[in-house]
């Protein structure tokens, strides 16, 4: 168990674990909107790393997972643009950069 | 075999076109290319009908590496769903958006969402339906910000976060799953599990596997994150909170695709991993979990709903009530080749369909109708029956289905999930249906007794488009229509699924 937990691949799944962890209390916990969108894209960078690192798990590198975590950065990249739209115009409309806390 | 790529490819260069042409040019181009659009859906449907499920390599590319369209009879139903719902929402929105400003940002995103839609029904691996589901919402979440108040900003933002974090869950059980079984093709996913066996699965589960990622474990952690994910953006109790503000708040005919096609999708994809993982990977208890939490949307939708006092808010959370019945198929399908799985499987997506003509004709219709009245309290609706009877009238037809009286649909497919309660043997879910039901009948009621009371002598009434109109109207009797004839559909719906027999 501990050679297959310090091996090199395993060890970014382990940190894309990590990463998707803080990523998720970010966006859970912080109420401004940048914070949120900066966690979500923590959160994602973690998934890919996880992505990339169970599935070379000693098998050596796979053209699979790397072509799935390009086409998923470019999906992350997409919905920070239209996050980052909608809350600059929002934020021009309403003045507020949190979101109201009654739903 | 090549409308298969036609019907996503299609939406996607009118989305192109309508980005290009002159904003005078896009509605009627919309109308006639959504015919089209349904043309090809149709014979799509007849293809897969007359000859079983189709499936097509995009550009010769075999999987995994190439994009596989599967079209089977449920896909092919969704197709022709998506074209029966999008149709009229297109002619109601050409015929009905008065806003420059809005009418620019409208075209290209309904052609967007709904190649996106068919892109969804159509796929055949885990990822192609990421990437689906990446472009539905964000399509939608361009929909539901095109009114540009900050309610409506709000709410978009809302439903963006709450989508990005589902997207997210979804992606990290798919990568847990590409892990555990080495391929993401939903057909080599059910071989997969079918050459391991449930006597494999169980000696996998029990032996100590040291250091390794053994697949029960592995697909149990993936499916549990898959479904978090997918529960947040098809908006199940208690992860709704971002559908009302921004189902209620948009313009009608968006309202009425979010509604009817948008929240479906991702519970598509879930029945889809559902009998992809097969009945030994899919625990129980995760099955009754899904049926218990529907049953709170029932209760909790039907009961906001009835303290609502604007119409389209109204019929937001009865998409939240509806969405729960939807979620009754786990529970009553965790045994197949039984008569109560076959039961299920019509009564759900005999649901699903009926919903959806039912709830994008009621939002038409409440469009309508806050167009005529000039004012979006049920209050203020007082007096309209005698003005107004045809859009009332819209409402009401849908209204029939959603309570679930003969002969609409909604009937038919209610009465089918009663039936599979009664043959499974779990009874609670009759409680759920018949209270449900009465719930319905409470909010629809409460529009009607405000339409039908005289109050103040007043006719200054707006008359929206004939089109308007006969849009709702025609999605409203559809709603019924198929209850009528719903033999033949739920037959087709059954070529080349698990309940006719073929591998999943």
């Amino acid at each position: 168990m501990s050679a297959a937990v310090m091996d090199s691949a395993s060890l970014y799944a382990w940190l894309g674990v990590l990463l998707c962890g803080l990523g998720l209390f970010g966006f859970v916990a912080h109420r401004h909107l940048l914070r949120r969108l900066l966690a979500f894209n923590i959160m994602g960078s973690g998934s890919f790393l996880l992505l990339v690192g169970l599935a070379q798990d000693g098998r050596g590198p796979d053209p699979v997972p790397q072509a799935l975590v390009l086409t998923g950065i470019v999906v992350a990249v997409a919905s920070t643009a239209l996050a980052l739209v909608i809350f600059r115009r929002w934020h021009r409309v309403s003045g507020e950069s949190t979101l109201p806390e009654d739903v | 075999m090549n409308l298969l790529p036609a019907l996503v490819i299609g939406p996607l260069a009118a989305a192109l076109a309508s980005v290009v042409l002159p904003l005078r040019w896009r509605g009627p181009l919309a109308v006639v290319l959504a015919l089209a659009t349904s043309a090809a859906a149709i014979m799509v449907m007849g293809e897969v009908v007359g000859g079983g499920p189709q499936t097509h390599a995009l550009g010769g590319w075999a999987a995994p590496l190439g994009i596989t369209l599967m079209a089977d009879g449920l896909a092919a139903g969704m197709v022709v769903l998506s074209a029966a719902v999008a149709l009229p929402c297109a002619l109601h929105a050409a015929l009905g958006l008065r806003d420059a400003a809005t009418e620019e940002g409208f075209w290209p995103l309904f052609w967007f969402l709904w190649a996106a839609l068919n892109g969804i029904w159509l796929s055949a691996d885990l990822f192609n339906l990421y990437v689906g589901l990446e472009l539905l919402g964000l399509a939608a979440v361009g929909l539901v910000a095109l009114r540009g108040s900050a309610a409506a900003l709000a709410a978009a933002m809302r439903y963006l976060l709450a989508a990005l974090l589902g997207s997210l869950a979804y992606l990290i059980g798919v990568a847990l799953l590409y892990a555990a079984w080495g391929s993401l093709a939903l057909a080599d996913l059910s071989r997969l599990i079918a050459t391991v066996g449930p006597a494999g699965l169980a000696e996998a589960a029990g032996a100590a596997a040291a250091g390794d990622l053994h697949a029960h474990a592995t697909t149990l952690v993936a499916l549990a994150l898959m479904t978090v994910g997918l529960l947040l953006k098809t908006a199940l109790f208690p992860l709704h909170g971002w559908l009302p503000p921004a189902h209620g708040g948009a313009l009608p005919p968006v309202s009425a695709l979010l509604s009817a096609l948008v929240v479906k999708a991702p519970l598509y994809l879930l029945i889809r991993l559902w009998l992809t993982l097969g009945p030994h990977l899919t625990p129980f208890a995760l099955g009754w979990l899904l049926g218990a939490l529907g049953a709170a949307a029932v209760f909790w939708g039907g009961w906001m709903a009835l303290h609502q006092t604007r119409l389209k808010q109204l019929v937001a959370y009865s998409t939240v009530a509806q969405i729960g019945y939807l979620f009754l198929f786990f529970p009553l399908f965790s045994v197949p080749g039984t008569e109560a799985a076959r039961l299920a499987w019509d009564g759900t997506l005999l649901l699903l369909i009926a919903h959806a003509l039912a709830k994008a004709g009621m939002f038409l219709a409440a469009g309508n109708l806050v167009l005529a009245v000039g004012s979006p309290h049920i209050a203020d609706l007082t007096g309209i029956s005698r003005f107004r009877p045809l859009a009332l009238m819209s409402f009401g037809l849908a209204g029939v289905s959603l309570m679930g009286l003969p002969p609409s649909a909604g009937f038919t497919a209610k009465w089918l999930l009663l039936q599979s309660a009664l043959a499974s043997g779990q009874w609670l879910w009759i409680g759920v249906l018949l209270g449900g039901g009465l719930l319905s009948a409470a909010y629809v009621f409460r529009v009607f007794r405000h339409a039908f009371v005289e109050g103040p002598i007043r006719d200054r009434f707006a008359s929206p488009p004939l089109g308007l109109e006969l849009a709702a109207l025609l999605l409203g009797s559809a709603s019924i229509g198929l209850g009528l004839a719903a033999q033949t559909p739920l037959a087709w719906l059954r070529v080349g699924s698990i309940v006719a027999g073929a591998a999943p």
